[in-house]
This record gives C-alpha cells, sequence and structure tokens, in this order.
C-alpha cells in the first residue's frame, strides 16, 4: 500500500511536471548557485537547494521523474513483449528451440548485468535510447525463463489438450490458449522490473553513459555533482533519494502484486 | 467394405505406439511399447469400455484415437478413410469427428475463459457462424446438458466438480462428433454425482447417435455404461467382447481378477478373490511371452515364451495360451 501511494505521487509529479517544478529544468539562476535548502539557510523558493550553475534541484528531480517512469516502462515494454515471444516459443515447441533460445539466456546471465548494458552502449554510443535498449536487453532473460516455465506448466494442462482436439492452430494454442494463465508471474516481474530498470538508468547516467547532460537524469544529476558532495551535500542527496524512494515503492508495490495475484496467498 | 445394417463408425486395425525415451546419458535409447496391436470398432450409439489397471495404455489409446498422435503402426479408419497417417488437411476434417472428455474437469476448463467462450471456441475453430449464432448454439448445447443457459458468462472455478463436468461434456458436443473418447470422465467426482454425470450421457447417446469410446478403471461404471469391453495389460488386448459375456464369465485370469476386485452387495454375486501379485511390469522392458505371466495364477513354463494372440472363444476374443484348460 505505501509503494503503492508512493508511486502515485510520483507518477503525479511526473505528469504535471510543468505545473509543479517552479523553474525550467534547465534554467540556470546566476544569482544562486549552491543555494542550501531552506531548512538548512537557503530560501523558500529553492525548496531543495540549488546547484553549481545554479539550477533548481526541485524542479529538476521533478523532470527527472518524468524520465525515470520512461524509461522504466519502455524497457519493461521492450524486454517484455520479447521476453514473452521467446519464452512462448521455447516453452510450445521445446526441442532444439527451447536449446538454443535457453543457453543464448544462459550466456546473457552469465555477465554481470550492468557490465553487459556498459559494453551494449559502449558500441552502440551513449545515448539515452542505447541505454534503455541496453537495460532492456541485460533484463530480457528474466521474463523469457520466467514465461517458459509457467507456459511449460501450463501447455500440460487438459485444457491445451482439449483445444487442441477442437482443433487450434498453434498460434491460437500460445497466444489464446496458454499466455492469459502465464500473466500472474509475469505482471509481478514487469512491476520489480521497473525498478531495476530505473537503478539501471541511473547506474549507467551517473557513469555518463545514458541521458547527456542537460537532461534531467537522476543518475547523471549526482554524477554532475559529485565534486561539491564536501561543500554542498544537497546536490547529491536529493537525486539519490529521489532514486532509493522509487525504487523502493516499485519493489513494495511489486510484493503486494504478488501477494495479491497469487491465489495460495489469499486463503 | 462390407455393408452392415450398424457400419462401423470407426475401426481401429492393429494399433501400435511405441515412444522412444532415453534411458540416461551414455545409455542410448530405450522403447516403450505402449500400444501392441490393437483393434476395435465403434458403433453408432453403441459404447466400448477400455478397461485396465494405471500405465496399461488407456490414455495412449485415447491420443492415438483423437489424433492428437500418430500410431507408429496400424490403421484407424474414420467415415471409410486412413487417418493413421494422413496429411494435416485430413487430419483437420477427421478431427471434427472425435472430440474428448477429460477425467480431471478442474483441468479441463481454461480457468481464464468465460463457459460462453470455452464452448465457443470449438465453433470459432471449425466453422464460420456469427457471434450471436454461436451464442445460441452455446446456451442450446448447456441447456442440453442440464446447465443453466444464464450461466455461460461465469467462469470455471464458479461451477462444482458435476458442473464443470457437464460443462466439458457439452464442449465436446459442440462439434456433433461421431466419436467421443471419455478418459475416465466420471473417477474425478463425487460418487452421487458419478451416476448424474453418466445418465447425462447415456441420455446424449440416444438423443444424438455418439459412440463412446469409455476409458475407465471402475467396473461398476463400466457394467453401467457400456455394450462391448476391451480388457488391456501392458499395451496388448487381453480380453475383448461383449459386456454381457464378459461380466458373466471372464475368460482371461487378467479379466478375473479385476472381476473379482469389484465389491458386491449380495453375497451370492460375490466371487472368490483373485488377489494379483506384484506390480504391473515396467512397460521398457516388458516380460517375455505372455506380458502377463509373472502375475498369472495359472502360467506355466510355456507362458514365458509364447506370445498368445486373440482368439475367439464363448463369444468373445481372448488371448491366453492355457485358455481351454483353465475354462471349466
Amino acid at each position: 500500500m505505501a509503494g503503492l501511494l508512493a508511486i502515485i505521487v510520483i507518477v503525479l509529479a511526473a505528469v504535471l511536471a510543468d505545473v509543479v517544478a517552479p523553474y525550467a529544468p534547465d534554467e540556470q539562476i546566476r544569482t544562486a548557485l549552491l543555494v542550501p535548502p531552506f531548512w538548512a539557510g537557503g530560501t523558500g523558493s529553492y525548496i531543495f537547494g540549488t546547484d553549481d550553475i545554479g539550477r533548481d534541484i526541485f524542479s529538476r528531480i521533478v523532470h527527472g521523474a518524468r524520465l525515470s517512469l520512461f524509461v522504466g516502462l519502455l524497457v519493461v515494454t521492450i524486454s517484455l513483449a520479447a521476453g514473452i515471444f521467446l519464452g512462448l516459443l521455447a516453452g510450445f515447441f521445446r526441442g532444439w528451440v527451447d536449446v538454443a533460445i535457453m543457453r543464448a539466456m544462459d550466456i546473457m546471465l552469465a555477465i554481470p548485468s550492468l557490465l553487459l548494458a556498459i559494453a551494449i552502449v559502449a558500441i552502440l554510443g551513449p545515448s539515452l535510447t542505447n541505454a534503455i535498449l541496453a537495460i532492456a536487453i541485460v533484463i530480457l532473460p528474466h521474463y523469457v525463463r520466467l514465461t517458459r516455465a509457467a507456459v511449460i506448466t501450463e501447455a500440460g494442462k487438459d485444457y491445451v489438450m482439449a483445444s487442441r482436439v477442437a482443433g487450434a492452430s498453434k498460434m491460437r494454442l500460445m497466444f489464446d490458449t496458454i499466455l492469459p494463465n502465464c500473466w500472474a508471474p509475469l505482471i509481478v516481474q514487469a512491476t520489480l522490473g521497473f525498478s531495476t530498470a530505473i537503478l539501471d538508468a541511473a547506474a549507467l547516467g551517473f557513469l555518463g553513459l545514458g541521458a547527456q547532460p542537460p537532461t534531467p537524469e537522476w543518475g547523471s544529476m549526482l554524477a554532475d555533482a559529485l565534486q561539491f558532495v564536501q561543500r554542498a551535500w544537497w546536490v547529491v542527496t536529493f537525486p539519490g533519494l529521489a532514486i532509493l524512494v522509487t525504487v523502493l515503492a516499485f519493489n513494495l508495490m511489486g510484493d503486494g502484486l504478488r501477494d495479491a495475484l497469487d491465489p495460495k496467498m489469499k486463503r | 467394405m462390407t455393408t452392415q445394417i450398424s457400419q462401423a463408425l470407426m475401426e481401429a486395425r492393429s494399433l501400435t505406439k511405441t515412444y522412444e525415451v532415453s534411458k540416461g546419458l551414455f545409455q542410448g535409447k530405450g522403447y516403450v511399447q505402449a500400444l501392441r496391436d490393437v483393434s476395435f470398432s465403434l458403433f453408432s450409439g453403441q459404447t466400448l469400455a477400455v478397461v485396465g489397471e494405471s500405465g496399461c495404455g488407456k490414455s495412449t489409446l485415447a491420443r492415438q484415437v483423437t489424433m492428437i498422435e500418430t500410431p507408429s503402426s496400424g490403421s484407424l479408419i474414420l467415415d471409410g478413410k486412413d487417418v493413421a497417417g494422413a496429411d494435416e488437411e485430413t487430419l483437420k476434417i477427421a478431427r471434427r469427428r472425435v472430440q474428448i472428455v477429460f477425467q480431471n474437469p478442474y483441468g479441463s476448463l481454461n480457468p481464464r475463459k468465460r463457459v460462453l467462450d470455452i464452448l465457443a471456441e470449438p465453433l470459432v475453430i471449425n466453422t464460420d457462424l456469427s457471434k450471436t449464432d454461436r451464442t445460441d448454439k452455446v446456451r442450446e448445447m448447456m441447456a442440453k446438458v442440464g446447465l443453466r443457459p444464464e450461466f455461460a458468462e461465469r467462469y470455471p472455478h464458479m461451477f462444482s466438480g458435476g458442473q464443470r463436468q457437464r460443462i466439458a461434456i457439452a464442449r465436446a458436443l459442440m462439434l456433433e462428433p461421431t466419436v467421443i473418447v471419455a478418459d475416465e470422465p466420471v473417477s474425478a467426482l463425487d460418487v452421487s454425482v458419478q451416476a448424474q454425470v453418466l445418465n447425462l450421457m447415456m441420455d446424449l447417446q440416444e438423443e444424438t447417435g455418439v459412440a463412446f469410446l469409455f476409458i475407465s478403471h471402475d467396473l461398476s461404471v463400466v457394467e453401467h455404461i457400456s455394450n462391448d469391453v476391451m480388457v488391456m495389460y501392458l499395451g496388448r488386448v487381453v480380453e475383448q467382447g461383449p459386456k454381457e459375456k464378459i461380466f458373466a464369465a471372464p475368460r482371461h485370469p487378467y479379466t478375473r481378477a479385476l472381476l473379482s476386485a469389484t465389491p458386491r452387495l449380495s453375497e451370492t454375486e460375490r466371487k472368490t478373490k483373485v488377489v494379483l501379485q506384484g506390480e504391473l511390469p515396467s512397460p521398457l522392458n516388458p516380460p517375455s511371452g505372455c506380458s502377463f505371466h509373472t502375475r498369472c495364477p495359472f502360467a506355466t513354463a510355456a507362458c514365458k515364451s509364447e506370445v498368445p494372440s486373440l482368439r475367439d472363444f464363448d463369444g468373445r476374443k481372448v488371448a491366453c495360451v492355457r485358455l481351454e484348460e483353465i475354462s471349466d
């Protein structure tokens, strides 16, 4: 519940970023460099203070929420779609199709995820789109494995056989008969995948491989402000907290969803 | 083809199914002969019961008859055509003629679909009916199997086991098949509901003339519903004939043991119990000669070497070497 509430707040902030944020994310106020938050000696007009070139941190975080959610949504959509497709193929046809797909996924799982993402971005060139693509590829194996396992369980059940006897085509069996029964674990994994995606995007941004400045991305905000940690704590604290809260919220919601969707937990 | 008064809807000739199984990494392949040389005919409005313990090939037979799997050899003649090795197109048409009802009504209905969608699916796949026509047909069929048509919007989990099995039977009937394979359709149901479902099946048979291939291990149910009985052991038919003959005087030692295991109410109907020793041998490694010799109370040395073939005896077919000696 707490997770859901936090997510609603974040989503609202992201959608209404232009209304909520008092300044544009890239507006530089030359008279207010490194102003602390209002409770630490700053003024009320910059709630979370300003950074080294006078940009309002609160405004940047709110706009960053929009970006982070967008990244999360896109990553999860891409890898969920591809993962379901590959997992269905592997679980339904078995045999060499299964072996080929699953061994490829095993190889991807054997490489540390962030390292693989960095390698992909290094090949494609640093930009937000490429970072999204890289993260989507990195988390793909989880969806494939999950889908495959669910498909194998469902495919052995009698109702699938009944559809087959009725003359259902392979396409119909896969997408109409089996897939709808595999959704529950996938929805949970997708919610949890949201937080992984946001975290990885922030990590890539921090390393300078994701969103490029002056885009208000939480990870790159952290990286930009790193040199001021000693003098101005607020420039790193708030983007960091934003990442923490968002990821935590999604994880909490994922757990909640799992409990809600698992019929065994209901009893 | 012979012209008879009641022509066979389906005829199986020497159906055999062998599965290849891997025994382990370095051990090569093994073969399971799940079905050996099974022949039978199904007639309109008649029920053939297939009886035997677990692992005797009953369900394998169901998969061959419903054309989900292709038999290794033998032929399956449906409407005068052999569908055993037929191409996809022929099979697609032939499959409409044979439908199946499963044992477990909790696994045989898609939990994510409404009853309406479950029952309409065969029509969506095989016919060009419009949505309203399909809905009408579904409601009509629901009424026929004793379910209220208003329940069409409900999901399977809202029904009891007996109601679910009625839905499964309705689904099997949607395409107006000539043969329905019933794979232990009542053994997962409460005894009180079993009779209802069986009576429903018999009523529907009378009405539509559908032939049942009724797979069961419950002999009292078989006695109630069937016209002919086929007893299987380890993939082979050991005794095959009219129900009255077999139930009155079982000839094969295995049939005798099976029938003596059925509980009887009246003292006089009780037969002396023949208790079989041991387990069903592994079909991976079947015994030589007669597969039943390891557990047969009448087995001799000859049974170990000679494979008995089905022969006519006392109005039925029996596969036993010592048939004449052991029959009184």
